[in-house]
């Protein structure tokens, strides 16, 4: 019988067989590219018992208006059986500046919490153990700053540093490549999460202060290998900026920690995670020769692919987030974020954030998925697409390492274009029906039926700004004057900065004013014109 | 014999905070690779230097995305910047992730029309060509 189509491939354009065989594998070993789980070179997980010993972290991503509205979700969701935080911050926040700031004008808690200072910070998480929980920040420019608030909210509540745990994001290279929130050009960012690298190193040592993330590459239009490869580039890069700092890598390579996109291509991405546990326990190997086998392993964090949702029948939306998530599982993430069907819209209701809880919590404890470790590992198809997966990543490293580095490259807009090149190919693809989407190029109905969305009034802005006003009146100008001239002059010298922002928060300087005074001493970023 | 007509100018564009740029720049490629002028803004642009960039570069319309919620009222004020300037005549138009009950309002303010996601990139180009039809 003829086949529907003259060519199959791929979500990501490999071209994909009828069917796979030995043949496929002719130089596929299970010994050195398979292995057990908990074993080198981590192909099938990082830990020896995975899903049996623990189930993967159920980390919703949240954060909207201002931190008592965010605060009153995380409790919504802790309540529902969620077991970690993830915070989610506003444009302002995100791009290092106050609420009261011009520019902030109607963004204030629209996509995230707004949060300007120590004391937004605290009641953030009020009521909420941070010993007990693990907090992950979704914060890139000012990764730093908010870091140290936290850090500093912890010691308030007389928390040891020692006992949290959590992610800072804190990834400025995929800033530059796809996501665009930069504060600084690449050298002085560089500079300041090697110094919250070495800070965690010593100080805070259950706590992975960068997630390097392929998520944001990922929804900016690439591809798997692009995400893969770009990715696990810059995770490179990092190492290196910190080895070249004086770290050995021991000392904090374990520390971080990796976040991919779970796209619709089931198989293709159940492959990528695979994959980017073999070739990053392989590069590093090759170019450190690390002591201890951490270093060697992968972690990550997936959320499901936001790009892939529609506005159209947004009900249809459970059902990608559902098979993406399963995915991420049968690729073995240690923990996950389900989207909520309804953020093509606006940010999550309650009831949505809590369907896309329930979906994961469905997969973990009722379809027995968990019970056995890599359950696809030795099929033809999957392993050969990790074959391919980690080839195509090895492409990319080689022309990323003729062009001298990520920054580099950046700089001539590379990876940028490599972006947006695969998105405009995606939408053709989807234009001239290549690839259907269910409720949008085909099975389209003439009127949706709506959907309840998340409101979020002009209030949250003024308030904000009156907490800021009030903020500044109640403290000392003269110390505050002095912390941010010391936090310059560090800045200006090669001092770990971390112990001059927490002295920065807690005299109540804002993050606005601290990345100002930052900024005074870095510089700005210009980005090279891609289109 | 055929009158000859310049190309539709426009302004693409990304205003306020939010760097999601991918929706934008596929917009900006169509529109070009469709014979209009397209001048694009890159990011993080105020509502006063696009209108003030809309009127020096004597465009026909100005594009707007906006992915981060703050559409209210980034369009809002580039409506009341059109009007100050004396260019009223400029169309404007934009995309993003724009909730329903948000739509009615901004159309009833002057957006002449808003893209949601899921929109081909041909509907956009047919749109911008009837502005001169």
């Amino acid at each position: 019988m003829q086949e529907r189509k003259s060519r199959f491939t791929s979500l990501s354009g490999l071209d994909i067989n009828r069917v796979y065989s030995r043949d496929n594998l002719k130089n596929w070993s299970p010994e050195s590219d398979l292995g057990l789980p908990g074993e080198f070179p981590y192909t099938r997980g990082v830990y020896p018992t995975m899903y049996r010993g623990r189930l993967w972290t159920m980390r919703q991503f949240a954060g909207f208006g201002s931190a008592d509205d965010t605060n009153r979700r995380f409790k919504y969701l802790l309540r529902l059986g969620q077991n970690g935080l993830s915070v989610a911050f506003d444009m302002p926040t995100l791009m290092g500046i106050d609420a009261d700031d011009s520019r902030a004008h109607g963004e204030v808690g629209r996509c995230g919490v707004a949060i300007s200072s120590l004391a937004d910070m605290d009641r953030l998480f009020e009521d909420i153990p941070l010993d007990r929980v693990t907090t992950s920040m979704t914060i890139n420019g000012p990764a730093a700053v908010i870091f140290a608030m936290y850090l500093a909210v912890a010691e308030k509540r007389g928390i040891s540093v020692e006992c949290l745990g959590g992610t800072l994001q804190n990834d400025i290279l995929k800033e530059y490549i796809a996501q665009k929130e930069w504060l600084y050009p690449p050298e002085p960012s560089l500079r300041l999460i090697t110094d919250t690298i070495a800070y965690c190193a010593k100080q805070v040592p259950k706590w992975h202060p960068v997630s390097i993330s392929g998520y944001h590459i990922r929804e900016a239009g690439s591809n798997a290998v692009q995400e893969l490869a770009f990715t696990l580039y810059d995770g490179l890069t990092y190492v290196e900026a910190a080895v070249k700092a004086g770290l050995a890598v021991d000392s904090f390579v374990p520390q971080l920690s990796f976040f991919f996109n779970v796209h619709n291509d089931l198989f293709e991405e159940i492959a990528k995670f695979r994959a980017a546990r073999r070739l990053w326990a392989r590069e590093m190997e090759r170019r450190y020769h690390p002591k201890d086998p951490r270093s060697l392993q992968l972690r990550c964090h997936a959320q499901t692919a936001g790009c892939s949702l529609t506005a159209q029948q947004p009900m249809n939306n459970v059902v990608r987030t559902t098979l993406q998530a399963l995915a991420a599982v049968l690729g073995g993430t240690q923990s996950l974020h389900t989207n909520s069907m309804d953020e093509t819209l606006a940010l999550p209701t309650e009831d949505a954030a809590k369907l896309a809880l329930r979906t994961q919590q469905i997969i973990a404890h009722e379809t027995e998925i968990t019970n056995s470790i890599d359950p696809l590992g030795g099929s033809y198809y999957v392993e050969s697409l990790t074959n391919r997966l980690e080839e195509g990543a090895r492409d990319y490293f080689r022309r990323l390492d003729e062009m001298g580095g990520m920054v580099k490259a950046i700089e001539r807009g590379f990876p940028q274009r490599e972006l947006l090149d695969a998105s405009q190919r995606y939408q053709r693809e989807v234009e001239q029906k290549e690839r259907i989407v269910v409720g949008v190029t085909d099975y389209a109905e003439k009127e949706d039926r709506p959907i309840p969305t998340l409101k979020i009034g002009p209030e949250v802005e003024q308030e904000q700004i009156a907490r800021l006003s009030d903020l500044r009146k109640s403290r000392d100008p003269f110390k505050m004057a002095g912390v941010l001239e010391e936090l310059q002059e560090a800045a200006s010298c090669s001092e770990n900065l971390m112990p001059y922002l927490i002295d920065a928060v807690k005299a109540k300087a804002t993050l606005g004013e601290i990345c100002a005074a930052l900024r005074e001493v870095f510089g700005t970023y210009h980005e090279p014109m891609v289109l | 014999m055929a009158v000859a007509t310049s190309p539709i100018r426009i302004l693409i564009g990304k205003v306020g905070l939010d760097g999601h740029d991918r929706g934008v720049k596929l917009v900006a490629r169509a529109l070009r690779d469709a014979g209009m002028e397209v001048i694009y803004t890159g990011l993080h642009q105020t509502p006063e230097q696009v209108v003030n960039t809309a009127i020096q570069e004597d465009v026909d319309a100005i594009g707007l995305s906006v992915l981060s919620g703050a559409h209210n009222t980034l369009f809002a004020r580039v409506l009341e910047l059109l009007k100050e300037g004396g260019a009223e005549h400029i169309v404007l138009f934009g995309g993003g992730i724009i909730p329903d009950d948000d739509l009615p309002k901004l159309k009833a303010n002057g957006v002449r029309m808003l893209f949601r996601p899921g929109t081909a990139m041909s509907d956009i180009v047919d749109f911008v060509k009837g502005l001169r039809a």
